[in-house]
């Protein structure tokens, strides 16, 4: 990690809870370029302002509680280093998430986004094979094994989604995509009609923003698609099988 | 009806929100105030080794005991969080391979149950382990989400009925002319209101902080945040976690989290524990010992680096010790201030006997008979604390 300095300016809309809008508010640090913008947001809190509240607790890119928008962009700011986000004399703009209610500062609330994630039963914990996308080489040696799966609920694909910013129904790229995964991995209750309406696989445009800013490999905008596959291959079967199947 | 007895506990880490579980379960009203987010402090940003006991059970047993009896427990009321392949402790050096004997000893001691490995075993289990290995057990290690466990045992509380406060921050504890704790003053940080809060006790659960909450209330704990480094790299290495076939030391620990490798850690004293900042030369150096272990990781791209401050007790304190791995102080017996106890020290895969432990103390002042029931039953789903909105 090399020791150098930079002045940076972070803008943050300050609001308390109840508050109809935010004001926003400069903090000017000296930072090193390698230190993440969490860290930056850390430092403000520790030395600069203690009022400010902001989600975070694994700082490696597990647990999902420090996605922000950085400059306007979903980023999980516990990997994102100041040096990918400005430069020295430079500004960053750090937001909460959009199409999440804001509770105060960068706090959003999660609380829909949890109960959509249950309701597909999505899994954290599946077997390696399927842990990993469709399309990626599966490796022999892992038969047997389990593993944490890649979607760490941070919130990111919600934000960035185009779709969920007009239309407050709709279930979204990480549960959508958590029924995809529950689907492969055969879990107890879960059932393809779960998203089978209007505001569920059928509300996506296929912008792939979701996948575009996903920092853990989940891709839900190509799960989002194989889900639709899975839903068309059902109905057609229903709407056009042979009578006996359908007695 | 008699009214239920009131408690608060200060601090929703993984021994916060274990304890507000099952002091939920016997009986008692539990508040949980925390300062940020659920598991912000030091037990968001653990490595999230499920520890067999293997790593202790040649110069701590008793903590290596404790580690595979919770080891067990957590594996079946938390695998919603868990991955759980057995792990590994290898010998790269001769002199690792000398301490075999010892280990196997000590783990038969604790109760580990652990399995010789020749390297070609290894290697075909784990390609990128380092082709010199001279051999290892298998021992029963894990890996857990962090904030994922604490989130579990904070939805099983507030399902049953504990409120839970996070973004709260403690500005006072309330003692009245007699020495008793009646309760708390604390800040609604999204708010920044006040308020006082009042409990029949006050439990102190804020691990590295729990010094400078004790000092609130005008008694002395001494505990010493300890923290240590810890670095992601951005590719799952190995499927089970590696140890050292060693005792415990720098850089000797390397573990799966979903598409990552996490590498920890080191270990030095400071005071303030609100920011620490990463000290580069120690990284390097843990990163160089743990490719001694996987190679690989030295080319691996990296993903993040991360400090959290273990609760470290200094020892020959007036404590009340449960164990050499955690304490619970009984501030009435030792200072003489009422209604006030400390849980400090201990480890994630721990947390569970912490709290019961501090829950049988805290069950005692009040002639409370009920046993601990925190290990019968799987935990709630962890997404269920965003269900019920008992928030103010």
């Amino acid at each position: 990690m090399k020791t150098e300095t930079w002045n940076i300016t972070t803008a943050i809309p300050r609001q308390r809870q109840g508050e109809p809008t935010p004001h926003w508010q400069d903090f000017h640090l000296e930072i090193n370029p390698e230190k993440t913008v969490l860290d930056a947001i850390e430092m403000i809190w520790a030395n600069h302002d203690r009022s400010l509240t902001y989600r975070h607790a694994c700082h490696h890119s597990t647990c999902g509680a420090c996605g922000m928008r950085v400059n306007g962009v979903e980023k999980l700011t516990c990997i994102t280093t100041i040096r990918s986000v400005t430069k020295d004399n430079g500004s960053i703009r750090v937001e909460p998430l959009r199409n999440f209610p804001v509770v105060s500062d960068l706090v959003v609330d999660f609380t829909q986004f949890f109960q959509n994630l249950e309701r597909m039963h999505a899994t954290q914990v599946a077997e390696n094979q399927q842990s990993y996308l469709p399309y990626e080489s599966n490796e022999k040696d892992s038969l047997n094994l389990e593993r944490l799966v890649d979607c760490i609920e941070c919130g990111l694909c919600v934000s960035a989604c185009p779709v969920a910013l007009t239309d407050k129904a709709y279930m979204g790229p990480a549960s959508l995509a958590g029924l995809q995964q529950s689907l492969a991995a055969n879990i107890d209750g879960v059932n393809m009609d779960l998203a089978d309406y209007e505001e569920g696989a059928w509300r996506c445009h296929s912008a792939y923003e979701c996948s575009a800013v996903c920092p853990s490999n989940v891709e839900p905008g190509f799960r989002i698609m194989d889900l639709r596959k899975q839903l068309m291959r059902k109905n057609f079967k229903k709407w056009f099988g042979n009578k006996e199947n359908q007695a | 009806m008699t009214s239920k007895p009131t408690a608060i506990i200060i601090g929703a880490g993984f021994t916060g929100c274990a304890l507000a579980y099952d002091l939920t379960l016997r009986g008692f009203s539990v508040t949980v105030v925390e300062r940020g987010e659920i598991c912000s402090g030091t037990s968001g940003r653990t490595h999230g080794l499920l520890h067999s006991g293997g790593r202790y059970c040649v110069n701590d047993q008793e903590a290596a005991t404790e580690c595979i009896e919770e080891n067990i427990i957590l594996r079946r009321i938390a695998k919603q969080c868990m991955e759980f392949n057995q792990g590994m402790a290898i010998a790269i050096t001769e002199e690792e391979l000398n301490f075999k004997e010892k280990y196997q000893e000590g783990a038969e001691n604790c109760g580990i149950p652990v399995r010789w490995m020749k390297p070609a075993e290894i290697l075909s289990m784990e390609p990128a382990v380092n082709p010199k290995v001279l051999g290892g057990f298998e021992i029963p290690d894990g890996t857990f989400d962090p904030l994922r466990l604490g989130l579990a045992f904070a939805a099983s509380a507030k399902n049953r009925g504990a409120v839970i406060l996070p973004f709260h921050q403690v500005d006072g504890i309330i003692v009245d002319g007699q020495s008793n704790v009646t309760g708390i003053k604390v800040c609604n940080r999204h708010t920044n209101k006040s308020a006082n809060i009042k409990a029949d006790i006050v439990i102190n659960a804020t691990g590295a902080w729990a010094g400078k909450i004790a000092a609130l209330a005008g008694v002395n704990v001494p505990v010493i945040p300890t923290p240590g480094v810890m670095v992601a790299f951005n590719q799952r290495l190995v499927n089970r976690p590696l140890n050292r076939l060693d005792l415990p030391g720098d850089g000797d620990i390397l573990l799966p989290q979903r598409r990552m490798v996490v590498i920890g850690t080191t270990s030095f004293e400071v005071e303030e524990v609100d920011f620490i900042p990463i000290d580069a030369s120690q990284v390097q150096q843990m990163v160089e010992r743990a490719a001694e272990m996987v190679p690989a990781v030295m080319n691996a791209a990296w993903r993040g680096s991360y400090m959290s401050a273990r609760p470290l007790i200094q020892s020959g304190s007036d404590g009340r010790s449960l164990s050499r791995t955690f304490k619970c102080y009984n501030h009435e017996a030792d200072q003489g201030l009422k209604g006030f106890v400390t849980i400090t020290g201990g480890k994630a895969t721990t947390c569970r006997v912490m709290a019961e432990k501090t829950a049988d103390l805290v069950c005692s002042k009040f002639n409370i008979k009920s046993p601990c029931r925190t290990s019968e039953f799987e935990l709630d789903s962890y997404r269920t604390y965003y269900e019920a909105k008992t928030d103010q």
